[in-house]
């Protein structure tokens, strides 16, 4: 099967990226990456050892332009006989992928965990994650986007070769204005430790405490809807059913108590970790690990045996 | 400025989630079906404020049948202007938005506004394809949207921060939460609904790209382990040893 993956990446591959072409790989068949973005050749050519064959480059599209996007993809499908392409189910992804499946007349499944069953079938999340479901495609060419930090990436091949190729994009028709996207923070759909907090933190002074815990252990910070709605925390922050849906390793909650469209923005955790003063808050029964405390003697602690622990060898 | 809001019903978001007929159907017993928060919240509402401030319509339109019309009404009541329902069940989203695309191209829509995704489905697909069927440009997961003459400035949440974009009109949005802030409708705008035109328009032959073959619920989570609070070693070991997240 001729697979194409689509990747966007500026500075550095991201973590999705390789999630994509590793989950090429494990389907099966020959893998052709069309990227955009600034990241160099050199780089590039590193996802050889995940899986590509080789890497399409087209540096003059704008990600945020959709159309662009779409005939750029269309135009790498063609010329690469592509039966399935793959997509990360980002931003971009949200926006291009559906574009695609018109135009290519091509059944796009969104939110992918896993691979295709022998049925050629995908599951996917539904309900907000309070269910699954298996979807088939009717089409000759398929579309699957893969959700972030669904798949493990690992390394077996060898770099392969960069080609610069031309989408025929034409000129964007959408204009950036600007972007701010803050430094140093880790972000949050691909982290794969979360430390959240709520409320019961009490202001937003008190979040040097949390900070230092996702300091100690390289996790994100995110937050409950009301403490971003009081503005005590960013909104790109607030992860939960109308922010951000998030499916780190590790999700550990204080002060939080569970509200229903919380879960469903955080259920995709693999571990959650509770940590709330009321030994009746609902998040108790999503939880893996729950600890009844105060969450200002408790995260200090906690902080503390991290440190501990991270300093002795193991 | 004629402004076009897509709708889709959704299951209450406390609904208890079950199947039947061999995990095949979603069991609508005991269900409450709603507008779709991020289709009311946010693209409905917002479509209501630029209506209100710049004049001209808002129209809404869904696919479905007879029964969705309470969900209509809803938003008509809410403060939309007339509304279109394409006779037919929606069955995947190519189908959806293709139904939807065929009325918009007819009918002249400056602005079509769609939630960010449903919260059944979770696909993020139908606003895409729409404006992909159009050849119009399209924004998702617009958290800001504000209309200067013919150009539209939107915000968008991007990874770890925002993103400010412009396009012109006629253009396609997918709406995600900061757009604008829930109305609930009054008396006197659910009087006036009983009596806005509604309009039911027969479907386009159009075959569906996908299918749900199956459904089914996660495995029960086994028990919570409590860890004493001053016993955060015990937590840092188990997440380590048993769990293996750090």
């Amino acid at each position: 099967m001729n697979i194409l993956v689509y990747i966007n990446s500026s500075n550095h591959l991201a973590k999705s990226a390789l999630e994509a072409v590793a989950y090429a790989k494990k389907i099966g068949g020959t893998i052709t990456v069309v990227a955009t973005g600034s990241v160099d050749d050199a780089t590039l050519g590193t996802l050889g050892e995940y899986g590509a064959q080789k890497v399409l480059v087209d540096r003059s599209v704008s990600t945020e332009d959709s159309q662009q996007v779409t005939r750029l993809i269309a135009k790498a499908a063609e010329s690469t006989g592509a039966e399935l392409i793959v997509f990360s189910h980002d931003l971009v992804a949200k926006a291009v992928a559906p574009r695609l499946s018109v135009r290519l007349k091509a059944g796009l499944i969104s939110g992918a965990v896993d691979v295709p069953n022998a049925n050629g079938q995908v599951k996917v999340n539904v309900f907000s994650g309070k269910a699954f479901g298996f979807v088939s495609v009717k089409s000759a060419t398929k579309i699957i986007s893969l959700l972030p930090n669904s798949f493990q990436p690992e390394k077996s091949g060898s770099a392969c070769a960069v080609e610069a190729f031309d989408g025929g994009a034409g000129a964007s028709v959408i204009k950036v204005v600007e972007t701010k996207i803050p430094e140093g923070e880790i972000p949050l759909p691909e982290a794969e430790l979360v430390v959240s907090a709520g409320r019961g933190l009490k202001g937003p002074e008190n979040w040097g405490m949390v900070e230092d815990l996702a300091k100690v252990l390289g996790a994100a910070t995110a937050c409950s809807r009301p403490v971003a709605d009081i503005g005590w925390r960013p909104h790109h922050e607030h992860v939960g059913q109308t922010g951000v849906a998030i499916r780190p390793n590790l999700y550990i909650a204080a002060g939080i108590s569970g509200a229903i469209q919380h879960l469903a923005g955080v259920n995709g955790s693999k571990v959650i970790v509770v940590i709330n003063t009321d030994p009746e808050a609902p998040f108790f029964k999503a939880a893996d690990y729950g600890v009844v405390g105060d969450a200002f003697e408790v995260l200090p602690k906690l902080t503390e045996a991290v440190k501990k622990f991270r300093s002795t060898p193991h | 400025m004629k402004i076009l809001v897509c709708i889709s019903k959704s299951p209450d978001t406390t609904s208890k989630i079950a199947f039947t007929d061999g995990n095949k159907q979603f069991d609508e017993n005991g269900v409450q079906y709603i507008v779709n928060p991020y289709d009311e919240w946010y693209a409905l509402v917002r479509g209501l404020e630029l209506k209100e401030t710049l004049g001209g319509n808002l129209t809404i339109i869904t696919v479905g049948n007879v029964a969705d019309e309470a969900i209509i009404r809803k938003a008509l009541a809410i403060g939309a202007d007339d509304a279109v329902r394409i006779d037919a069940d929606p069955k995947d989203a190519y189908y959806t938005a293709t139904q939807i695309a065929e009325y918009a191209k007819s009918n002249g829509f400056d602005l079509i506004l769609t939630g960010k995704e449903t919260i059944n489905y979770n696909g993020s697909q139908v606003a895409g394809m729409i404006a992909e069927a159009l050849d119009l440009p399209f924004v998702s997961l617009a958290t800001k949207l504000e209309i200067n003459g013919t150009t539209a400035r939107m915000e968008q949440e991007i990874v770890g921060g925002i993103q400010v974009v412009e396009a012109n009109l006629p253009l396609v949005v997918s709406c995600a939460k900061g757009m604008a802030e829930q109305r609930i409708p009054n008396m006197r705008g659910i009087m006036a609904a009983r009596t806005k035109p509604l309009t039911v328009v027969a479907p386009a032959a159009v075959e569906e790209l996908t299918a749900y073959v199956e459904y089914g619920l996660p495995a029960a989570k086994s028990a919570v382990k409590m860890i004493d609070p001053n016993n955060m070693d015990e937590l840092v070991a188990l997440l380590h040893n048993e769990a293996k997240v750090i």
